[in-house]
């Protein structure tokens, strides 16, 4: 085993887990490649969404890819950095909003 | 910036980067790939063989007003080695011979400083008035000197089919690879040559524009590309044209100096090479094309020539020149041509798939 979790590497052995289960890997792959085609959106916006999302859900592997992906389809350094702060407040608002339950509880049992 | 021949840099060499190619940066086999030739030989493509030869491509010379980071040429204003009129008098016999040829492609360097340009132009349509002649125009030059001012008109006047590099529609990108106010020279140019019809629908002149990844990736899906071009220079300077062809950019000369300076040959190769699309080998520009070097002596393609890999045929000169035998031969192939094949492909047209 490895000693450590995340290996740059194993992005491009992703294909991989149709090694133990095939039928699911590749529909999975297929579906994958479906979503990310031009369609009602644009590969490129499609792009810019998944860098984003690859920030809220910190995949390192998605990060890489999607850097990559989304500078070469044309986005510029200001545009991917505007997408990593609206993941980046969408995530902290997540948090914050809470306090309105954080305030209701306090509100129920406080005198 | 200067070209790696001022700089007096061992990547001037064209051995040395065959060495690197072949045999990795340090040139002790650490870093290794799959031979290009084991490619082909896998899809029945070895040895690769013409199909028809009807581009005739001819560079002449090295000399530029521009030194970009990518140039495959390691041109610049240093650079002397130019065509004669002698050697261009040759390739106008060839083309009175071989009428085969449909388009002539000048390139360089900044062809229009050769001081026979215009006189070339001349002479190869009155060999075959109705030849397609194409000049790769990198823009600016039409900006440097008034001497090139009347350029659009010029190319007007022969129905030159104009092939320019504009490698982004934003200034950032633009500049970083070409250099600083290239951007904005370049889209001054672009409005002269609209301004004269280029690009222009119903006009009948054509007005091409190249795109070269400005960092180590490879080009983006070319409609899409074409689109976001056309949709921003008209916004945002009113320029129209016709079609952008994505290039890729092959690892030599200053790009693989800057892949290697900046730690990113070997996963750029490994991007070639995962990215090896065998429709894309099947439809490489070697196999319609023959390329012609400023001294005369004749290659498979523009890289071949700066490598300095001549034709595998004893047709290795202007002067001997033997369509035949051209026809016949095997196109020399090493591990830059991935660079070809990757992805939708790549060519002096753009992606060479759909």
């Amino acid at each position: 085993m490895s000693n450590h979790y995340y290996n740059a590497e194993d992005l491009n052995k992703f294909g991989d887990v149709g090694k133990y289960q095939k039928e699911l890997a590749d529909k999975f792959f297929g579906w994958y490649g479906e979503v990310f085609k031009d369609s009602a959106l644009s590969a490129k916006e499609k792009s810019l969404i998944a860098l984003a999302v690859a920030h809220a859900v910190q995949c390192p592997y998605c990060i890489d890819a999607y850097s990559s992906d989304a500078f070469e389809k044309g986005w510029s350094e200001s545009q991917l950095m505007e997408a990593v702060h609206v993941a980046a407040a969408i995530k902290g608002g997540a948090a914050l909003v809470h306090g309105v339950q954080m305030m209701n509880k306090v509100k129920e049992i406080a005198m | 910036m200067k070209s790696l021949k001022a700089q007096h840099s061992p990547l001037a060499d064209a051995h040395e980067q065959i060495e690197i190619l072949e045999h990795g940066a340090n040139h002790d086999d650490a870093f290794r790939l799959i031979p290009f030739q084991q490619k082909l030989e896998g899809i029945g493509l070895y040895p690769l063989k013409p199909t028809r030869l009807e581009i005739f491509q001819i560079n002449v010379g090295k000399m530029c007003n521009q030194v970009c980071k990518h140039c495959h040429v390691d041109a610049g204003p240093d650079r002397k080695e130019i065509m004669t009129r002698e050697t261009m008098q040759q390739c106008l016999e060839v083309l009175k011979t071989n009428p085969s040829f449909k388009t002539v492609d000048l390139t360089g360097g900044a062809p229009e400083m050769n001081p026979e340009f215009r006189w070339f132009i001349e002479e190869i349509k009155k060999v075959n008035p109705s030849i397609n002649i194409i000049v790769r125009c990198n823009l600016t030059i039409i900006l440097s000197n008034k001497k090139y001012y009347d350029l659009p008109d010029f190319f007007k006047q022969h129905n030159i089919e104009v092939v320019s590099s504009l490698p982004f529609y934003t200034k950032d990108r633009t500049d970083r690879q070409r250099g600083d106010g290239v951007f904005e020279n370049s889209i001054k140019a672009l409005q002269m040559l609209n301004a004269v019809g280029y690009g222009v629908a119903g006009s009948g002149l054509t007005l091409n524009l190249v795109y070269n990844p400005a960092g180590a990736f490879l080009p983006p899906s070319q409609t899409s590309l074409e689109k976001d071009f056309k949709d921003s220079l008209k916004r945002d300077f009113g320029i129209v044209f016709n079609n952008l062809f994505a290039i890729t950019n092959l690892p030599i000369s200053r790009y693989l100096d800057y892949l290697l300076q900046s730690g990113n040959y070997e996963k750029y190769m490994e991007k070639l090479i995962t990215a090896f699309n065998p429709a894309a080998a099947a439809n490489v520009m070697c196999r319609n094309t023959i390329s012609v070097g400023w001294d005369g002596f004749i290659y498979d393609c523009d890289f071949n020539q700066m490598l300095e890999l001549k034709v595998d045929c004893s047709s290795k000169h202007i002067a001997q020149f033997n369509l035949q035998q051209l026809a016949n031969r095997s196109i020399v192939v090493n591990q830059h041509c991935y660079g070809c094949t990757a992805g939708a492909g790549s060519s002096c047209g753009g992606a060479v798939t759909v």
